[in-house]
């Protein structure tokens, strides 16, 4: 599978954008606890989409049943105005009850699972196991001639799992997202 | 407090206890159990109207010019969808509204039912919040929610659905309480280190200037009285954008006019040269700052809003306070008292004597006719006749608006009301049923262009049945005034379907509403048609035929700093080559 080289076009000169333009891009976690309420989720996509701020990635599932409360991770990217704008925006909508940029503040852990399907024979599958074994992946599934490996870590590490997977017959991938918490006993 | 109802009759109760006593609205299958609670009771007074968008008006007038929450009632689908421009408006304007939407039966939803739509899906980005309500469980609790939530903080429209077994249902009523809101609590009070601080840079300023704006009118009349106090105390000049007239009087000495796009010259400037801005409850929308690289490039920056993402969001300032502008000047107000600070006297005087000779440009004069009435003039004589009354002005959107923002004087706050955000076509008529609504005795005029005003012309009968003596001052210039200036200015004098073709007969279309219509085209009969227009006891049309190819100066072109305006005297000899004017850059932007 040959993966598709993503090498968009600059967007177009926006009018607006002579202040903000040229500024250097930045990537940040987000973290927001939210009432788990039917729609929220779509709030704070629709807050992306209709502002037209970039997602990276995005998880989302209750951390606390009884309070009804969900956690989502947003990785975002973009100039530093334009992601103290995101939170800020972030915080406008009602059912949210705290924005924490993990980045800024928080010295954060991150991690992502992956699985990872591999097809090959022969040496390819000898490679790939001992490659596996080097990321500390453990293989879900097994047939004569695939493999399915389960992987976590930051995204930069499972980046380059694929990566190497490639040559050797990578197949499909399925990642999570990246979640993520802070350091030391405190909570965001 | 809490008894057994429907929740049909709990919407009403809800109303009653929020004190929502007028409520703009148009029945249908979805909504028919609340308009049976509403046939039953005395309370709440119902306006019909003739399409949902004139009932947000409607609703957008009444809260504007009351400073309470306006609610509208409407049914599922088209009912729902016909709101949604006004929702938007509201939400542009940081107007409080409760839009109460019927909604099919909860077990038919998803099921594409008969005049179903996804009313919160659709309204989700044109509301500041929505509700499906699931339960009459829940419904108590989401209708005073709903008032808290429109009217605190940064004022917005608020949505809430309710399915037809809902309204039916029967379940426990809970009066409002006070219901501490679990996650929406808006900070009100400034940070007292940083209104310090900026009591500090304000006396420290040489050349200061207050740039004030809606926010001002949104935290109420208490907020105009400590604003005016401010100026006062400071000596220090002050604008304001559309939004904010009124907050302080214009005949304040202090006053320079509206800034922005169609600002006037002395207000733009003190903003281009000022070295100190304090922006009391504004936006930095793109009407005001033009070029943002441009926008008053040596000043250091104060900031008091109340929605943190406004801080920041199109230019960057030195110092942020987030608050309430009542609390934040109360603070302001009376820390400026106790530090008695020393100002530059001499340094403000030479800042006055600068801003005078920007007034001696007189940017808002324009060339007197004998033969036809300018647009300009007809305002000025609306303002001088109506002046001393109790006088409420709306309007539509267009050259018309800006005429009216540059000359009609507003001496107090919640007077104007007009669409600034989302500048809609259509606004000022329904608007202007609203706010005689919350005003029975005034005297309410929609300052209207022939083309917008068309948009919600079926109004009318909604303020003949219910006896609304609104006046609808029409500038006619048989143009989209707005849109032909702007092809003339930016696109070669191309006038492509700008022109207002097949009007009706204003006057006979007075007459056809059972309103009053009135004519007048020549300038020396003008005030006595105002007059006339004034004195009538019912709803009147005025047709003021006004010059047509008259454009609205002064203008900062797109894309253009603010010293860079267009003053009348320039565009009237330089004609066609006002088009180089504005490049290519700015022919971008709208
Ligand atoms: C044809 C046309 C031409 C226009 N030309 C001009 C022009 O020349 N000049 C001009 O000024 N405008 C013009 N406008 C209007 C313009 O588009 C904006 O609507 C307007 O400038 C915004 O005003 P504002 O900054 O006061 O913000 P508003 O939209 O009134 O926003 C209010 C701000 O105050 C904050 N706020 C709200 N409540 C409080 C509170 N209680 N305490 C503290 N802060 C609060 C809000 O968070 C927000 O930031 C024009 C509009 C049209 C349709
Ligand atoms: C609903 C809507 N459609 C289109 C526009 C674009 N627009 C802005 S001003 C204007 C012309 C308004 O004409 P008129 O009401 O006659 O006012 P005038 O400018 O002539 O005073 C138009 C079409 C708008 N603001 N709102
Ligand atoms: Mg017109």
């Amino acid at each position: 599978m040959n993966a598709p080289t993503l090498n968009p076009p600059p967007p177009p000169p926006s009018p607006y954008s002579s202040a903000l333009g040229k500024a250097n891009i930045e990537q940040h976690t987000l973290s927001v606890l939210v009432d788990n309420e039917p729609g929220v989720l779509a709030r704070v996509v629709g807050l992306f989409s209709g502002r037209g701020y970039n997602i990276e990635s995005l998880t989302v599932a209750e951390v606390a049943h009884g309070e009804h409360l969900s956690r989502i991770t947003i990785v975002t990217s973009g100039p530093p105005e334009a992601i103290e704008q995101i939170g800020h925006q972030l915080e406008r909508l009602v059912p949210i009850h705290k924005v924490t940029d993990l980045t800024l503040h928080a010295r954060a852990i991150e991690r992502e699972l992956a699985m990872v399907k591999v097809r090959g024979k022969g040496d390819d599958r000898v490679e790939a196991l001992r490659l596996a074994d080097a990321f500390r992946a453990r293989v879900i599934d097994a047939t004569t001639e695939s493999f399915v490996f389960e992987l976590t870590g930051n995204a930069d590490k499972i980046d380059q799992f694929v990566e190497l997977m490639r040559p050797i017959g990578l197949v499909e991938v399925s990642r999570t997202g990246v979640a993520a918490i802070s350091r030391g006993p405190e909570p965001i | 407090m809490s008894k057994q109802m429907t929740g049909a009759e709990m919407v009403v109760e809800a109303l009653k206890d929020q004190g929502a006593d007028t409520l703009f609205g148009y029945p249908g299958g979805a909504v028919l159990p609340i308009y049976d609670a509403i046939f039953q009771q005395n309370f709440v007074k119902h306006v019909l109207v003739r399409h949902e968008q004139g009932a947000a008006h409607a609703a957008e007038g009444y809260a504007r010019s009351s400073g309470k929450v306006g609610v509208l009632l409407v049914t599922s689908g088209p009912g729902a969808t016909n709101t949604v421009t006004g929702l938007t408006d509201a939400l542009m304007d940081s107007i409080p509204l409760v839009c109460i939407t019927g909604q099919v039966p909860t077990h038919l939803i998803g099921s594409d039912a008969f005049q179903e739509c996804d009313t919160v899906g659709i309204t989700r980005h044109c509301t500041k919040h929505n509700y499906l309500v699931r339960s009459i469980e829940d419904l108590p609790r989401i209708l005073h929610e709903a008032f808290y939530v429109a009217s605190s903080g940064r004022p917005g429209p608020v949505v809430i659905d309710i399915p037809k077994d809902v309204q039916f249902a029967t379940g426990t009523y809970h009066g409002p309480k006070n219901i501490q809101h679990k996650t929406y609590q808006p900070q009100v009070k400034g940070d007292l280190a940083k209104i310090r601080h900026a009591v500090e840079m304000m006396a420290a300023a040489k050349k200061p200037v207050f740039y004030t704006g809606g926010g001002v009118i949104n935290s109420g009349p208490e907020a105009s009285a400590l604003l005016c106090e401010l100026v006062k105390l400071t000596g220090f000049p002050i604008t304001s954008t559309l939004m904010g007239l009124g907050a302080y009087p214009a005949s304040g000495s202090n006053w320079l006019g509206m800034l922005g796009m169609h600002g006037t010259y002395e207000a733009n400037h003190t903003m281009h040269d000022c070295d100190l801005m304090i922006a009391v409850g504004a936006r930095f929308d793109d009407r005001i700052t033009g070029r943002l690289d441009a926008f008053s490039p040596g000043s250091k920056k104060i900031h008091i809003d109340i929605d943190p993402s406004s801080i920041n969001k199109n230019v960057k300032v030195d110092l942020g306070v987030i608050g309430d502008v009542a609390h934040v000047l109360e603070d302001m107000v009376r820390i400026w008292r106790t530090s008695a600070p020393q100002v530059d006297a001499g340094a403000l005087k030479q800042w006055w004597k600068q801003i005078d000779t920007w007034r001696e440009r007189k940017s808002l004069a324009y060339r007197p006719s004998k033969e036809t009435i300018k647009p300009q003039h007809a305002i000025q004589r609306l303002y001088e006749l109506t002046k001393d009354r109790d006088t409420y002005i709306t309007t539509e959107v267009g050259q018309h608006q800006m005429w009216a923002a540059q000359h009609y004087h507003f001496e107090k706050p919640n007077r104007w009301m007009t669409s600034g955000g989302l500048g809609t076509m259509g606004y000022g008529l329904p608007a202007a049923i609203g706010v005689q609504m919350a005003h029975p005795q005034a005297l309410v005029i929609d300052i209207a262009g022939e083309a917008s005003v068309l948009m919600n012309m079926q109004e009318m009968s909604t303020a003949l049945q219910y006896r609304l003596p609104v006046k609808i001052f029409i500038l006619n210039n048989e143009y989209m005034g707005m849109v032909r200036q702007w092809q003339e200015l930016l696109h070669g004098g191309r006038y492509s379907e700008s022109y207002s073709e097949a009007l009706p007969d204003f006057v006979k279309l007075a007459e056809a509403y059972g309103a009053v219509g009135i004519r007048c085209s020549d300038p020396d009969k003008l005030d006595d048609a105002i007059m006339e227009m004034i004195n009538s006891p019912k709803a009147v049309i005025f047709d003021c035929v006004v010059e047509k190819a008259e454009n609205c100066f002064p203008m900062i072109p797109s894309g253009k700093a603010h010293n860079e305006m267009i003053l009348a005297e320039l565009s009237d000899d330089a004609g066609v080559e006002i088009g180089s004017i504005i490049d290519e850059r700015g022919k971008l932007l709208v």
